[in-house]
């Protein structure tokens, strides 16, 4: 127990005394997932409404597969953008292993079914009454996506925040694309990951309160900017 | 009902979204500016930014040792490089290598290097440091091999069956290591796998390993570094020190550019006469004398092991 205690106080002091460091690896961190989050967002919300909104042949099966890949380990991740940019690869030439940018990219594809998935059930949530009469009230196809995603703000919010959560908690992908290069593609995952095998569980400790703090700080920020 | 209000409220609502979005990027960029600002490198680099990435993959010994957090700075000063460090067991460093991620490799076993550089992918095995393995375990000794030889004292774990042993299972230098050991002790490594539950394949690193072998109070064979660095977390201490078995070399091998044309060889090569340097050995071979009151690593520049 004194070993929690310890690591509580050591992550007070470590933000209080703005370990350089420590700074570095946490606002690392937050870039890659923010970055990826708000990437797939752009990708995800969009595409989430119109597998929404469009009948077509196969749409079970294809919301199906998507929520199959809701629990799709990160590490299986890791290792498949690893082999296609790793030199050998089909990707090797862009050079991009062991940088940032391809942590982001396997985060995009780590939260890609979820932001989907979700999206999907969060308009699915809204009241049928509200599509329909915006359309007899003379709204085009995209006006109509528009007030139904606004019906559903609070639920596609949830989602983006919940697709965050999970970028910036894994530790496979970072790990296995990134390389746990100090300073370059440290994050706080691996960071964690590296210090615990290291055997300084009270550093480890704080890096996961820090990393509980950024997560509470970024959502009561997306929960201020989310409309009413 | 919103959708009363739909056509007088969408232009604002989407303003605001324009506003949130533009809010995060501005954070983002923020968080950009100041983790750069932040990063110790970023103070100390000279006015003309480094180019130049050099990637290491390096054992995972000499990096738990903490070795690599000094000669990093000082590489990286002398030649106006990044050097990224990957650490991994010397099987996956030698990988890295194969598949031409990284430019050269650090690691300890001969037998692999010289294939690495028989198949083509190395240039060259140069050695820059050496130690000793040690077979450590509780000060109890359940089986009784203390002061044994390494082949002996194998044979008596796998005789008795009792006593655990942990083994980095992760098939690096140590885990090879390990192996020749069984064979010298006259043991198939497949029986010896299956040969009961006293046997525990970590899977991790030298250092994880240590720790387990620490909380099961089990055998385990590590590379003295490591220990040393370890050695007040754990409640082990060395059994068998012992033996020409144990010696432990550590080499540089730069990727061969014929086979890996990206391969930056001339930095690489840099960095293997930076290791070989008189300065540098010196440094590696008083390396933690202050604070282990021992020595780490040998350089291997003028005190060749026999």
């Amino acid at each position: 127990m004194t070993e929690i205690w310890h690591g509580l106080t050591k992550a007070i002091g470590l933000i209080i005394s703005l370990d350089p460091e420590v700074t570095e690896i946490a606002g690392r961190s937050l870039m890659i997932s923010l970055t990826s989050t708000l990437l797939t967002s752009l990708i995800c919300l969009p595409l989430g409404s119109l597998i929404h909104f469009k009948q077509f042949p196969g749409k079970r099966l294809v919301i199906s597969l998507i929520q199959t890949f809701f629990g799709i380990p990160t590490v299986a991740i890791g290792l498949f953008v690893f082999i296609l940019f790793s030199r050998a690869g089909p990707l090797g030439g862009l050079n991009l292993l062991f940088t940032p940018a391809v942590m982001v990219l396997g985060q995009m594809i780590l939260i890609t079914p979820l932001l989907l998935g979700l999206t999907i059930a969060a308009l699915s949530g809204v009241d049928k009454v509200i599509p329909d009469t915006a359309r007899s009230l003379g709204a085009s196809g995209f006006q109509m996506t528009i007030i139904v995603l606004r019906e559903a703000r609070f639920a596609v919010m949830a989602t983006v925040i919940m697709g965050f959560g999970r970028a910036i908690s894994e530790v496979g992908i970072a790990l296995i694309v990134g390389g746990n290069i100090r300073g370059f593609t440290r994050v706080i995952t691996t960071a964690i990951s590296l210090e615990t095998a290291k055997g300084d569980l009270e550093l480890s400790l704080a890096l996961g309160i820090i990393l509980i703090f950024i997560a509470l700080i970024v959502n009561i920020l997306l929960n201020r900017l989310q409309p009413r | 009902m919103s959708v009363v209000f739909f056509l007088t409220e969408e232009v604002p609502v989407l303003k605001k979204t324009a506003v949130c979005l533009s809010g995060i990027f501005i954070l983002m960029s923020l968080l950009l500016a100041t983790s750069g600002c932040s990063s110790p490198r970023a103070e100390s680099s000279s006015p003309l930014p480094p180019q130049l990435r050099l990637r290491v993959a390096t054992t995972t010994s000499l990096y738990d040792s903490g070795l690599w957090g000094y000669l990093e700075p000082m590489f990286e000063r002398k030649y106006n490089v990044e050097l990224d460090i990957m650490y991994a067991g010397s099987g996956k460093a030698l990988e890295y290598g194969r598949r031409g991620d990284v430019d050269i490799v650090t690691i300890h076993d001969q037998i692999r290097e010289e294939q690495f550089i028989a198949d083509g992918y190395g240039v060259r095995r140069v050695p820059f440091a050496y130690n000793y393995f040690l077979i450590v375990g509780p000060s109890v000794d359940p089986a009784g091999i203390k002061g044994l030889t390494p082949e002996a004292a194998f044979k008596k774990l796998m005789e008795t069956g009792k006593a655990s042993f942990v083994s980095r299972g992760d098939d690096s230098g140590t885990h090879a290591k390990e192996k020749d050991i069984w064979a010298e002790a006259g043991y198939d490594y497949e029986a010896v796998r299956n040969a009961g539950r006293w046997y525990i394949e970590a899977g991790t690193g030298m250092g994880p390993t240590l720790m387990m072998a620490s909380e099961k109070q089990a055998y385990t064979l590590t590379d003295i570094g490591t220990y040393l660095t370890y050695k007040g977390k754990l409640a082990l201490v060395p059994v068998v020190d012992k033996g020409s078995l144990l010696l432990n070399v550590y080499s540089a091998i730069a990727l061969n550019p014929e086979k890996m044309p990206q391969a930056k060889i001339d930095m690489a090569n840099n960095l293997i006469e930076f290791l070989i340097s008189p300065e540098i050995q010196e440094f590696i071979g008083n390396y933690g004398i202050e604070e282990y009151g021992t020595q780490l690593f040998t350089p291997y520049v003028g005190s060749e092991p026999e």
